[in-house]
């Protein structure tokens, strides 16, 4: 009885998360038809599951205009790397010295960094001070500078793990070695902190990956101008598609813009899409660590 | 020794690494997020680039005054509640029931499946969203007008200009969205709840429902209360790139699509008056200050493990 009621449950529950892995999955797989779907047939029967004509149209039309999201691409490439890069080391540095309890003035320290967790400038101030003080506007530090560099919630996760993780057998054995704190650090601590540093690193490089809001405040140069920031600019106006395809040539009327801003979306998402698979668990375990348990 | 000098004294060879190394990010937090506190002052200043911050004349309370004049004060603040109080209701809801039903799945592989499937749009930036979104309804070509009325195209409806359908649509895409994540958030505590308790209860006969009922919801309670909290801690600030991509930007949905956050960025940089846009800016860190660290208190007291401080 107890185990057909069990079943039960099984089946209801398999049935409910297919419907919602569906409902996860499906306008993916929408926006990718839209993208090869036929321009004529795209406004006639609108974007479908089932068109009746493909065309790689829209992504020849891309092709000739290859330099302008080659460049996209370089600079989203740029800006996650280099901004994963010090963010991780930022942080890292940041919450091992938090996590020293002995350290005098660490108290302070430590509300110096959770301050900001329950405190934030507003939109207007921050703006004001980049641009204003520091002057950022087009420039590439526009867009790796503004709030993504570390941020207090992934100090306190990374000081937690080099608390509990870390031995204090291993801090004594190198100090009685005489070895200085600096070294420690990047020999001791650093290889022992893996999973915490690829987690740092992993949600780091996915908020620059993404980002278009410090492109949309602080850059309007379009050399330095990523791909989430295009696909932005084409969201604000198809005006910036036949802008970026103009340059070939091609008159605004003879574009297929309504397939070609799917295969812009196409493009700018393939390769987190392909790399997702691989990192997912990484990204589920980010996610986790950094929830509050109950 | 060593060690009993370090208890006594100062020792400032021992610990001045540690300052040294704490600089970098003390500097990017002084940048990012201590300066900008002293730009707040603007917002009872009549700002320009040309005078900064300190240069710009003081106008007392005026730019607030203006600000609630307008009535937008109005729309973007109750807009900015409403949507967070109706998502943190839906979300527990939600959250709590996919969670729970995640938990029966026994199959690896069908799990695993699962989970990536519905954490994909969790990782996805709002502006690629804004594309899907818009593949479903754009008036011309979306999916709905046409799966809905075929080529009779003077029934479509113009999603994009209609205002009643947007509450419907956010929180669609909201939960969409962060269903995921949710999921993950109660999971952690599920799949730390003692199988024996379970094992006791279909000794006794107990159903599943009886079992959710009366041994997964009484423990889950914690975290959803704790959960629930710290969103009425943020109820003063919205995502702004579900309000500002979704709809995408258009004027005639601003009844039902304005928050704070959209409000202040169009204040700010879209039609440029720093008057309005740092009021509003300045009773949203205010308020939303006084929020969190309400939220955390009350948490702190609950849970000491959970609060922020």
């Amino acid at each position: 009885m107890v185990s057909r009621d069990q079943k039960r449950w099984k089946v209801i529950a398999h049935i409910v998360m297919i419907i919602m892995s569906a409902l996860a999955l499906l306008p993916f797989i929408l926006l990718i038809i839209a993208s090869f779907t036929d321009e004529a047939v795209a406004l006639k029967d609108g974007y479908s599951y089932f068109p009746a004509k493909f065309s790689l149209t829209a992504y020849q039309y891309l092709l000739q205009n290859a330099s302008v999201f080659v460049r996209g691409y370089g600079m989203t490439i740029f800006i996650t790397v280099v901004g994963t890069l010090v963010s991780v080391v930022l942080t890292a540095l940041t919450a091992y010295v938090l996590s020293k309890r002995n350290l005098p003035g660490v108290k302070i320290m430590n509300f110096i960094v959770l301050f900001t967790m329950l405190f934030n400038g507003g939109l207007v101030a921050t703006y004001i001070t980049y641009v204003g003080t520091f002057h950022v506007k087009n420039t590439v530090f526009g867009l790796l500078l503004p709030s993504l560099l570390m941020n207090a919630f992934t100090v306190m996760l990374t000081r937690n793990y080099f608390e509990h993780s870390i031995p204090e057998e291993i801090y004594e054995s190198a100090r009685i070695d005489g070895a200085s704190e600096l070294r420690i650090f990047i020999k001791l601590v650093l290889p022992l902190s893996g999973p915490i540093l690829a987690t740092v690193g992993l949600m780091s490089g996915i908020a620059y990956w993404n980002d278009w809001q410090n492109a949309m405040y602080y850059i309007s140069d379009q050399k330095l101008k990523t791909i989430q920031a295009i696909l932005n600019d084409i969201n604000n106006g198809i005006a910036a598609l036949t802008k970026i395809a103009g340059t070939s040539g091609a008159t605004a009327a003879d574009l297929p813009t309504q397939t070609m801003r799917m295969a812009v979306a196409v493009i700018g998402i393939l390769p987190i899409l392909i790399l997702y698979p691989f990192f997912q668990k990484y990204f589920a375990k980010g996610l986790m660590a950094g929830s509050v348990k109950g | 020794m060593e060690k009993a000098k370090k208890k006594k004294k100062f020792n400032l060879k021992h610990w001045l690494p540690f300052y040294i190394m704490f600089i970098p990010g003390f500097v990017y937090l002084i940048m990012n997020n201590y300066l900008p506190l002293y730009g707040l002052q603007i917002a009872f200043k009549k700002f320009s680039f040309k005078n900064g911050i300190t240069g710009s004349t003081s106008v007392g309370l005026k730019n607030f005054e203006a600000l609630f004049k307008t009535g937008d004060a109005f729309i973007m603040i109750r807009n900015t509640l409403l949507y967070n109080i109706l998502w943190i209701i839906i979300g527990i809801i939600f959250g709590v029931t996919v969670a729970i039903l995640f938990n029966e799945i026994t199959n690896k592989l069908a799990a695993k499946f699962y989970q990536t499937a519905i954490l994909l749009p969790y990782l996805m930036s709002m502006v690629v969203v804004a594309y899907l979104v818009f593949a479903y309804l754009s008036t011309d070509t979306g999916l709905f007008n046409h799966l809905l009325h075929g080529s009779d195209t003077s029934s479509y409806t113009a999603f994009y200009s209609e205002k009643k359908y947007w509450p419907f649509i956010l929180t669609f895409v909201q939960q969409w969205k962060t269903i995921g994540f949710g999921m993950l958030l109660y999971l952690s505590t599920l799949v730390g709840i003692d199988k024996s308790y379970y094992e006791a209860a279909m000794l006794d006969g107990a159903t599943k429902w009886q079992q959710i009922r009366f041994i997964t919801l009484p423990l889950l309670k914690p975290t959803i209360i704790m959960l629930a909290i710290l969103n009425i801690g943020q109820i003063f600030r919205s995502d702004f790139g579900l309000f500002y991509q979704i709809p995408m930007n258009q004027g005639a949905l601003y009844d039902v699509t304005q928050t704070i956050d959209t409000y202040v960025y169009r204040a700010l940089l879209v039609k440029p008056n720093y008057g309005l846009s740092s009021a509003a800016s300045f009773l949203q860190s205010i308020v939303g200050f006084i929020f969190i660290v309400s939220a955390n208190a009350i948490v702190r007291k609950m849970d000491k493990n959970s609060s922020i401080f």
